[in-house]
């Protein structure tokens, strides 16, 4: 065991790209945790999707042993955060089992909002920060001007601020030292009833359910009955280990330590990011403070492109489940999609991610339903429901209100695209709360929105419009009546589920109009003449006319050629598989998808 | 003839047209190739084109090499272009054909002609040969579409080339239209029709110009010309049928018009899943329950006749269901429509033949299954071909 005051733990954060993971597989080069050659690049990153994404999904943590210029040994545990704010929740947990953390910053880039936002989550967690400058070593870094940035926001000076280039590797003796001088040990009570926090939790084919853990009180042995207390469970310890980053067994985990814990259990539910392990034969009264149920954002509807696949889909989204708790899926029936999912993200990164790995590692082919939030209908009887997607939504009628989640935004924008950034927040339906100048050239925005217009491409739109420099991070604030109403698109006057939202009232004439024209030319023409409409309610906003199929016949057969001509007309039977039907219309599958995909 | 004067678009004709038999005989050669045509055809200056003689003993040899007797109904000459051969040629082929399979008396013998091959002495010589059918691929009296479409007469000598089949004897006098060209005009059209028609001739084929794989046609359209428009070309053919139908000819087919008596016998039995026999480069015969088709290239085919083989690039055979099928769907080109038999049962009851019957695509009147909106008949075919076997 080591003596908790020779212990550090901490995390890593920056923004994606900023240089976390080459830094991460820096630190475990220098401390001999794995040689030079051994060294896959960006070591702590497991899936390839993180790889590919250059972000990292799920936490981890690695033991490295230092000694430092003083003589005397370390254990740092490392521990990686995810870097994107639909993660917030695990990066707290993650958080949640450090004393410290090291805040990486671009010296040509500077300070983003996604690493401010985890940052300030460091702080509110009462985590010292050593600020990083790191990729020093390229012509375009400007250290002076980004250490200066970090220090303004952290409020510390510049000198605080170590340079490192953890692709030379320049720095990186300074940031060890500042980890063993600058971070404190961990606090906790070695002979106290064993408290332990669940920090990440995954599910292996092999293993079951395997947790890491930090030991906050007390000690964890192998072979002993634990209890997970969120859910009462009592199991026996199979297995304790730390990774080095290879996996290594240990007996005995002691007060400040991190390392994994398996015990057997296979539902992942049952051990739960956030819950406290303690002894079963000396419980402790009092649990870590608070398991939080992690609360899904975004919703689409999945849709198989072939039907045949659903029993596939469901598989998929069990299996990635298991993985990843804050998944919450239910069967959902759409007319025009056939049977598929109502799945909930955590938000739009979460979505995409989930969508590639389904298609990706389960090799579907899926129609994804436009994004909505999470709206709760006031009825005229008082009740409030949860409205999860438009078919939910009840008549008007019966309707007394929507409420939608709002939510802060932070935008990190270069001083010359503010106004730009204020004309698209104000277009969707943005309300301006504070500024700040973090420097002269670039400054912090606060806004308050509803999430659904941030649903709605309006990252990509951010990008674009301030050549890519501005950054976004938000957070859930509340809900609030907003003047919503539900667009129906209507196909030969048959409602097409997949194509209804709900929108804001000033928006539902652009959204129906640009819904109705895009049907009209992804529709083939059919045997009669199709409308297209938009409505509200009753009451036609858009209509457009698909005119009927006139001709479809061609001339004579070259020379009484009937074989080819029968040939010819299989081949073209063959892309009728794909349509489907509805109300008495031929759509075809790839009309949804495109309709779907392109932004409003 | 014991049909006449019957309407070309009876049952009674349709039913009686599958008992027919026929012969095709094609005659590759042209003065040049249109530039929307992928038959197979040899144009002047191409390997092979002075090589009539030797082609003309080709069919004659291969004529030979089919069994008989196969009492024939309607001979047709098509191409290519059947008039680049000397009329002596073309009657030794025909000579051919009747002593190997007869002919009947009153058998339709039918070729086809450009306008600008045409001249009394040439027709006469046909009709001595003992053609009576001509058929004139007019293709349009408009000089811009005509250069469009790559022909070389005249509007003015197409009409004299009907005056004079006419005063030659032939029964049957046909004239080809090709509409949908993109340089035609709503009113050019209307003058085409109108010209067409004061010619009065007994027989009328109007087809849409259609852009073939391989042709100067899709070559052109895929570096960016004008392509046909569907609707315009459904425009077209609602107004030629309208006009048509106002002088009494009978629409029997898709794109086939004739007065009582005058309907196309090779042309009807083809619909019907009548036989044919067929001899040429690139013909298809039906025969036995077996479809075959010879080779396309001239070089091949003569070659091949001349070691004593029959020319054949391939064939299928159609049996029980997939004929039943096969006759079904062939069948609804023609306006009398099709018996229903099994095949049209099940496809009547299908979702997608209920939804055909809905919109009023197709029609069922006692017993039979007809095509509505005639211009959607591809349409219904691939409909029937969702049909099988189990469902009937």
């Amino acid at each position: 065991m080591t003596a908790p005051s020779r212990i550090r733990n901490f995390s890593i954060i920056a923004h994606i790209d900023h240089g976390k993971s080459t830094l991460a597989d820096r630190l475990l080069e220098r401390t001999g945790a794995i040689s030079e050659r051994d060294m896959r690049a960006q070591m702590l990153d497991e899936m390839d999707l993180e790889r590919e994404r250059g972000i990292t999904i799920k936490a981890n943590a690695v033991r490295l042993d230092y000694i430092a210029a003083s003589g005397e040994s370390y254990q740092f545990n490392l521990i990686d955060t995810p870097g994107h704010v639909d993660f917030s929740y695990e990066v707290s947990r993650s958080l949640e089992a450090c004393e410290g953390a090291v805040l990486v910053v671009d010296a040509s880039q500077g300070v983003e909002a996604q690493t401010l936002a985890n940052a300030y989550l460091a702080i509110e967690g009462g985590l010292e920060i050593i600020p990083v400058v790191n990729k020093i070593d390229l012509p375009a870094a400007d250290p002076d001007r980004a250490a200066a940035e970090v220090a303004g926001v952290l409020g510390g000076t510049a000198d605080e601020v170590i340079r490192v280039s953890a692709k030379t590797g320049e720095g990186i003796e300074d940031l060890l030292e500042a980890i063993v001088e600058r971070l404190p040990a961990p606090e906790g009570v070695e002979d106290a009833p064993l408290r332990a926090l669940v920090f990440d939790s995954f599910y292996d084919t092999y293993r079951g359910v395997v947790s890491h853990i930090r030991v906050v009180d007390g000690s964890i042995t192998k072979r002993e009955p634990v209890r997970f207390m969120a859910t009462d469970l009592d199991v026996d310890v199979d297995e304790l280990g730390i990774r080095r980053p290879a996996t290594e067994e240990i007996d005995r985990l002691t007060t400040g330590e991190v390392g994994y814990l398996i015990t057997g259990v296979k539902e992942i539910d049952l051990i739960r990011v956030g819950d406290t392990v303690t002894d079963v034969t000396a419980p402790t009264d009092e649990a870590l403070p608070g398991y939080r149920e992690p609360k899904p954002m975004v919703f689409s509807g999945l849709f198989p492109t072939d039907g045949d696949d659903f029993e596939r889909l469901r598989e998929a989204l069990e299996k990635l489940r298991l993985n990843d708790s804050s998944l919450v899926y239910q069967p959902e029936t759409s007319r025009a999609l056939g049977f598929g999912f109502r799945v909930g993200f955590l938000g739009l990164l979460h979505m995409e991610i989930v969508r590639e790995r389904l298609e990706r590692e389960y090799d579907l082919d899926l129609v994804a339903t436009a994004p909505s939030v999470a709206y709760r209908a006031n009825l005229a009887s008082g009740e409030q429901i949860p409205v999860r997607s438009p078919q939910d939504l009840p008549d008007a009628a019966a309707l007394a209100s929507i409420e939608e989640p709002f939510v802060k935004v932070m935008i990190i924008t270069p001083s010359e695209f503010i106004g730009t950034v204020m004309d698209l927040v104000q277009q969707r339906r943005g309300v301006m709360g504070e500024m700040t100048y973090l420097s002269p050239e670039r400054a912090e925005l606060h806004y308050r929105m509803p999430l659904a217009e941030i649903v709605f491409d309006f990252f990509d739109q951010l990008k674009s419009k301030t050549r890519g420099y501005a950054s976004l991070d938000y957070e859930p604030d509340d809900y609030q009546i907003s003047d919503l109403v539900r667009v129906n698109i209507l196909l030969n006057g048959v409602p097409v589920d997949a194509f209804s939202t709900i929108v804001h009232r000033e928006k539902a004439y652009m959204y129906g109009k640009a819904m109705v024209s895009r049907l009209r030319e992804l529709i083939p023409r059919q045997l009669f003449d199709v409308p297209v409409q938009a409505a509200i309610g009753t009451r036609i906003i858009s209509r457009e006319t698909i005119k009927a199929r006139r001709k479809d016949v061609t001339a004579k057969c070259y020379g009484g050629d009937i074989t080819r001509k029968r040939k010819l007309l299989e081949r073209q039977k063959e892309g009728k598989r794909r349509m489907k039907m509805v109300g008495q219309v031929e759509v075809p599958q790839e009309a949804f998808v495109a309709a779907l995909k392109l932004d409003m | 003839m014991t049909d006449r004067p019957v309407s070309p678009d009876s049952v009674a004709l349709a039913a009686q047209a599958s008992s027919w038999r026929s012969a095709y005989v094609h005659v590759p050669f042209c003065a040049r190739r249109c530039p929307y045509c992928d038959f197979a055809v040899v144009a002047a200056g191409e390997p092979g084109a002075e090589e009539t003689g030797r082609y003309v003993d080709a069919l004659i040899g291969e004529i030979g090499l089919e069994s008989g007797p196969f009492p024939i109904e309607a001979v047709n000459f098509g191409g290519g272009t059947p008039t680049r051969l000397d009329p002596h040629d073309l009657e030794r082929i025909l000579i051919a054909l009747r002593d190997r399979f007869g002919l009947a008396s009153d058998a339709e013998v039918s070729i086809e002609a450009n306008p600008e091959d045409w001249s009394p002495r040439y027709a006469a010589a046909l009709r001595e040969a003992g053609f009576n059918r001509v058929s004139f691929g007019v293709q349009s009296f408009d000089p811009e579409v005509l250069a469009y479409l790559g022909r070389r007469h005249s509007p003015d000598q197409a009409e004299r080339a009907v005056t004079v089949a006419r005063s030659a004897g032939f029964d049957t006098i046909n004239i080809d239209l090709i509409y949908g060209a993109p340089v035609e005009t709503d009113p050019s059209w209307a003058s085409t029709v109108d010209r067409a028609l004061t010619l009065g001739p007994e027989h009328l084929s109007a087809y849409a110009l259609t852009v073939e794989g391989g042709t100067e046609l899709s070559r052109s359209v895929r570096d960016g010309a004008p392509a046909p428009d569907g609707d315009v070309q459904a425009d077209r053919w609602e107004s030629l049928a309208a006009a048509a139908s106002s002088i009494g000819l009978v629409r029997y087919e898709i794109s086939n018009w004739a007065t009582p008596g005058h309907a196309c016998r090779y042309n009807l039995s083809t619909w019907a899943m009548g036989e044919f026999v067929a001899f040429g480069t690139g013909a298809h015969d039906h025969r036995d329950g077996t479809r075959a088709r010879n080779v396309r290239r001239l070089d091949a085919y003569v070659e091949r006749v001349e070691r004593g083989e029959r020319p054949r690039s391939g064939s299928e055979h159609l049996d029980g269901f997939e004929r039943k099928r096969e006759r079904f769907m062939v069948g609804l080109r023609l306006a009398a429509g099709v018996e229903a038999g099994s095949v049209g049962t099940a496809f009547l009851e299908s979702a997608e033949g209920r939804r055909l019957l809905d919109a009023r695509v197709i029609e069922s009147i006692d017993g039979r299954v007809r095509v509505g909106r005639p211009l959607l008949t591809d349409l219904v075919a691939r409909s029937v071909l969702s049909v099988s076997e189990e469902d009937c």
